[in-house]
C-alpha cells in the first residue's frame, strides 16, 4: 500500500464528516438541539452532536487505516483521526467565515446569526479558525478508542451513552428528586440542571458508571453463578423481592413524576395496546394491516358515544360498562372487515386494510354522519372512570357525579392503562403458546401447507384479526376517556404506521419486542418535545439503521433466541 | 384389497393446457403403490388434486366412501390423507417440535378462550401433544433435534421431519412426493426400508410420485405410469418394465429395446 492511500482515506473520512456536519447545521439541528445542554454554561447537545461526528469521524478513519494496514499502529492511526477531525472542524469554520460574509439565508434559512454564535462559542468569528483544532482533538480521541483495550472500551462507551440519556432527561429526574423535598431538592440542583447536567453531575455519572460496568465485567459472573448456587426457595424469595420492587416502583412512579410523565406513559401503554393487537395479525399470522388505527377509532367512538354527557352521548353509562362493549364492537368490526379481504394475500391485503382504515377516519369526520358523531367537531364531555357508584344523568354538558374516586388526572389512567397492558401482553403470550398460536405461525411461514395440516384458514385468519382488533378497541377505549374528546383527525393513518414502526424495531413476532419498540419510537420522542421538529427524521434514520443493522428487531422472538441458545449448547457440549 | 381411494376420470385443465386427463386410479388399502412419467406428466398435479392443492375440474375422487373431490384441504386432511412435498416445505422458522405440532392441531380441542385461562384440561393437552411429538421425533430418528429451527437442520433431516409432521396428523393415506430426491444411495435406502415400516408397522397406505427406479421398482406393489396428463400403463414393477408404451414414454421411439432398470441412471431425476 502507498502512503498517500492512508492520507487520501482520512481526507475522504473528514470531508464525509464535514458534510454530514454542515447538513446538522444548516437544517436547524443544531439550533433547536442547542436549547439543552450536556454540561450545563459548558457544552449544548448542539455543540456535542458536532464534537461527536468528528469524534465518530476519527474513530471511523482511524479503523479504515487499520484495515489497510492489517495492524494497529498507534501513529498512523491517530494522524489519521486527527486529519479526518481536522477537515470536519475545518468546513464548520469556513461556514462560520463565509456566512459572515455572504447572506447565506437566502438559501439556507437556518444559516443564522445565532447558529454562528453557537458554532463559535459567543466568542466572535475570528474564534472560528480554533475550530479545526477542537476538531483534531476529538478526531484523535476518537482514534484513540480504538487504541484502548476491549475491557476499557465498553466501560466508555457506556458512560458516553449513560451520560447523554441522563442529559436529555435531566430536567425530568430533576423534577422528580425536587418532588421528593427534604434532602432530594439539594442533591438534585447539585447534580441537574435546568437544562442539562451540571459539571460535578458529568463527572459524578461518567465515574460511576465506568466504576459500574467494571465491577460487573470482572465480578458480574460471580455473582450470578453465585445466586444460580442459592437454594430454590431463596431464588423464589429474590426473584418475588424484585417483582415486589419493580411493582413498587410502577405503582408509586405517576404519584412523583406528575402529570406529564404519566400521561407519556399512558401513551406508550397505548400503543403497546396496539402494537400487541397488530402483532398478533402481523407478527404472530402474517398478516399485514395498515389500517389497523381503524378498530383504535371503533374503540375510542363506541366509549364517547356511550359515556358521553355532551350532546353526541347516546347513552350514559359508566366507563367499566362501555369497555368490553367497545372490545366487542372492534371485535365485531374485525371480523366485519376480515371476511371480505381474507382471499387477498401479501401487498394486496395492505392496501385493502389502508383503504378501510382510511373509510373509517373519513366516515367518523365527514358532515354526513355528523349527526351520530360530530364530524369534524368531534365527540367531547367523555366520562372519567369512576370508581364507585355514578349520580345520575341530569342534562346534555353535565358530567355525572361520581361518588367515590373518580379517575379523572393521567396519574389515574396510568394506573388503567398500565393494568390492561400487562393484561394483554399475558393474554397474547398465552395464546401464542396455544394451539391457536402455533396455527397462526404456520399460516405466516405457509400457508398452503397450513391448510394441508388441517388448519382451517378462514376460522384461523379470522380470529387473528378479531383478537387482534379487540386489543386495539381496548386502547382506543382508555384513550377516549383518557383525552375526554376524540375527533376524527386523530386517527390518521401514520398512527397505523407507528403501529406496524414499532413492531419491526422491536422485533417481529415479539411480546417485549412490541413494549421495547413503543418506548422506542413513542416514549422517547414524546419526552423530547423540543426536538420533534425532526421527529420523523431521526424517526426514518432509526428505521434505516435498524434494518441495517439489526434486521431481527431489538428484542427478537423467543424462537430466534433458542436458536442461539442452542447453538451454544452446541459449543458446550463440543467442548 | 377394497381400494382406500378410488379416482375416476379425473380431468385437470390450466388454461389450455390439459395437466391431467381422465385419469382412472386405484389404491388398495395398506399398500405401497408409485406414481411415475416423464418430467410434466402431470404426477404432483394429480397429487395436488387428492389433496385439494387444486380442485380437479371433472371426475370423482372417493376416499373411504367419502367424495373429495369437493372439499378444502384442511377438511380431506381430517378425513385421513396427508403429503409431504418435492420441494421441502417445513415451517422455516419453527423449531421441530413445534412443526409436529402444528400437525396435531386437527386433534387438538382447547379454544383460544380455555387457553387464555389456562385451564388444565388444556393444559393435559398441551402436555399429550408434546409427548406425542417427541415420539414422533424419535420415531424417525431425530432424538434431541426438537429445539432446532427447521431451516438449520441438515437436508436428510428436513425430509425426515417433513414425513413425522405428516405423520402427526395419523394420516390413512400417505402422499409422498418424490421422498428420495437429493439422497445418497445409503439413505434411499434406509428411506425404502422406513416406508415399509410406515406401511407394516402403523399400516398407512403409501402413495409415492418417484423418478428414482431402484426405490420404485423395490418397493412398489402397484405402479401407475403418466405421460402428458394419460395414464399409459399400470400394474406390477415387472409388468411395467416390460410395458413398451412405458419404455417410449421415458426413452423415445426405438428405444423400447432397452431395458427399465438403468432409466434413471440416463435421465436427470429432477422432476417437473
Amino acid at each position: 500500500m502507498k502512503k498517500e492511500n492512508f492520507l487520501w482515506n482520512a481526507v475522504k473520512t473528514g470531508l464525509l464528516g464535514g458534510a454530514i456536519a454542515l447538513f446538522i447545521c444548516l437544517i436547524g439541528m443544531v439550533e433547536i438541539f442547542s436549547k439543552r445542554d450536556v454540561i450545563e454554561k459548558v457544552l449544548t447537545l448542539g455543540q456535542f452532536v458536532l464534537l461527536a461526528t468528528a469524534a465518530g469521524m476519527g474513530f471511523v478513519a482511524a479503523r479504515r487505516t487499520s484495515s489497510l494496514l492489517g495492524d494497529i499502529k498507534p501513529l498512523p492511526l491517530l494522524a489519521a483521526g486527527l486529519t479526518a477531525g481536522l477537515l470536519t472542524g475545518l468546513l464548520i469554520a469556513l461556514l462560520v467565515v463565509i456566512g459572515n460574509q455572504v447572506n447565506l439565508r437566502a438559501v439556507f434559512i437556518n444559516a443564522s446569526p445565532a447558529l454562528y454564535d453557537l458554532l463559535t462559542f459567543k466568542k466572535g468569528v475570528g474564534f472560528a479558525w480554533n475550530l479545526p483544532a477542537f476538531g483534531a482533538v476529538a478526531g484523535m480521541l476518537g482514534a484513540a478508542f480504538l487504541l484502548l483495550p476491549k475491557f476499557l472500551r465498553r466501560p466508555l462507551s457506556r458512560a458516553l451513552i449513560a451520560l447523554v440519556f441522563m442529559a436529555l432527561f435531566s430536567g425530568l429526574f430533576r423534577v422528580v428528586m425536587i418532588n421528593q423535598g427534604g434532602a432530594w431538592i439539594a442533591s438534585a440542583k447539585y447534580l441537574f440542571g435546568q437544562t442539562g447536567l451540571t459539571l460535578p453531575g458529568t463527572l459524578i455519572f461518567f465515574v460511576g458508571v465506568v466504576a459500574l460496568t467494571l465491577v460487573w465485567d470482572f465480578k458480574g459472573g460471580q455473582a450470578q453463578s453465585r445466586i444460580a448456587r442459592l437454594p430454590k426457595q431463596s431464588q423464589l424469595i429474590l426473584r418475588v423481592l424484585v417483582y415486589a420492587l419493580i411493582a413498587y416502583v410502577a405503582i408509586g412512579l405517576p404519584q412523583v413524576s406528575g402529570p406529564f410523565i404519566a400521561q407519556v406513559i399512558v401513551t406508550v401503554a397505548l400503543f403497546i395496546l396496539m402494537g400487541l393487537g397488530l402483532n398478533i395479525t402481523l407478527g404472530f399470522a402474517g398478516l399485514l394491516d395498515l389500517g389497523f388505527v381503524a378498530f383504535y377509532a371503533i374503540g375510542a367512538y363506541t366509549v364517547g358515544l356511550l359515556t358521553s354527557y355532551g350532546q353526541f352521548g347516546v347513552q350514559h353509562i359508566p366507563f367499566w360498562v362501555a369497555v368490553p362493549i367497545a372490545v366487542l364492537v372492534a371485535m365485531a368490526f374485525g371480523a366485519f372487515l376480515g371476511l371480505p379481504v381474507l382471499g387477498i394475500r401479501g401487498d394486496y391485503l395492505a392496501i385493502a386494510t389502508l383503504g378501510f382504515g382510511e373509510i373509517v377516519r373519513l366516515l367518523a369526520g365527514s358532515d354526513f354522519l355528523a349527526p351520530f358523531f360530530g364530524g369534524p367537531m368531534g365527540v367531547i364531555g367523555i366520562q372519567k372512570p369512576c370508581l364507585g357508584l355514578l349520580g345520575p344523568f341530569l342534562k346534555v354538558d353535565v358530567p355525572r357525579v361520581c361518588n367515590g374516586i373518580e379517575l379523572g388526572k393521567p396519574q389515574d389512567i396510568y394506573y388503567v392503562a398500565v393494568v390492561s397492558a400487562i393484561l394483554i401482553a399475558f393474554i397474547a403470550w398465552r395464546l401464542r403458546e396455544s394451539r391457536l398460536g402455533r396455527a397462526w405461525m404456520a399460516i405466516r411461514e405457509d400457508e398452503d401447507v397450513a391448510e394441508a395440516l388441517g388448519i382451517n384458514l378462514v376460522q384461523t385468519k379470522l380470529l387473528a384479526y378479531i383478537l387482534g382488533a379487540a386489543f386495539a378497541g381496548l386502547g382506543g377505549a382508555i384513550f377516549a376517556t383518557l383525552i375526554g374528546s376524540i375527533f376524527a383527525s386523530s386517527m390518521q393513518l401514520i398512527v397505523s404506521i407507528n403501529v406496524v414502526s414499532l413492531i419491526i424495531v422491536g422485533g417481529m413476532g415479539s411480546i417485549p419486542g412490541v413494549i421495547v419498540g413503543a418506548i422506542a419510537l413513542i416514549g422517547l420522542p414524546e419526552l423530547l418535545r423540543e426536538v420533534s421538529e425532526f421527529r420523523y427524521l431521526l424517526y426514518g434514520l432509526t428505521l434505516i439503521i435498524m434494518m441495517l443493522a439489526k434486521p431481527e428487531g431489538l428484542w427478537p422472538s423467543k424462537t430466534t433466541l433458542r436458536e442461539l441458545h442452542h447453538a451454544k449448547i452446541e459449543v458446550d457440549a463440543k467442548a | 384389497m377394497a381400494p382406500i381411494l378410488t379416482a375416476t376420470k379425473v380431468i385437470k385443465r390450466f388454461g389450455g393446457l390439459t395437466a391431467v386427463n381422465a385419469v382412472d386410479f386405484e389404491i388398495p388399502d395398506k399398500a405401497i403403490a408409485s406414481i411415475i412419467g416423464p418430467n410434466g406428466a402431470g404426477k404432483t398435479t394429480f397429487f395436488n388434486c387428492i389433496t385439494g392443492f387444486n380442485k380437479a375440474d371433472e371426475g370423482e375422487i372417493v376416499f373411504e366412501g367419502t367424495p373429495i373431490q369437493r372439499l378444502r384441504t384442511d377438511q380431506i386432511t381430517k378425513l385421513g390423507i396427508s403429503r409431504t412435498y418435492q420441494n421441502i416445505r417445513l415451517f422455516a422458522d419453527m423449531t421441530a417440535l413445534e412443526n409436529i405440532l402444528v400437525g396435531e392441531h386437527v386433534f387438538l380441542r382447547a379454544s383460544w378462550m380455555s387457553a387464555v385461562l389456562g385451564l388444565p384440561n388444556v393444559r393435559k393437552e398441551e402436555k399429550m401433544a408434546l409427548v406425542e411429538a417427541q415420539r414422533l421425533l424419535n420415531f424417525v430418528g431425530m432424538q434431541g433435534k426438537g429445539d432446532m429451527l427447521a431451516r438449520n437442520l441438515p437436508y436428510g433431516e428436513q425430509r425426515r421431519l417433513e414425513i413425522a409432521r405428516a405423520l402427526a396428523t395419523k394420516p390413512k393415506l400417505l402422499l409422498l412426493d418424490e421422498p428420495s430426491a437429493g439422497m445418497n444411495p445409503r439413505e434411499t435406502g434406509d428411506l425404502t426400508a422406513f416406508i415399509r415400516r410406515l406401511r407394516d408397522e402403523l399400516g398407512i397406505t403409501i402413495l409415492l410420485i418417484e423418478h428414482h427406479m431402484r426405490v420404485v421398482m423395490g418397493i412398489s406393489e402397484n405402479i401407475t405410469v403418466l405421460d402428458y396428463g394419460e395414464k399409459i400403463a399400470e400394474g406390477s414393477p415387472s409388468e411395467i418394465q416390460s410395458n413398451p408404451r412405458v419404455i417410449e414414454a421415458y426413452l423415445g421411439r426405438g428405444a423400447a429395446t432397452d431395458g427399465m432398470q438403468n432409466a434413471h441412471e440416463r435421465f436427470p431425476q429432477k422432476a417437473g
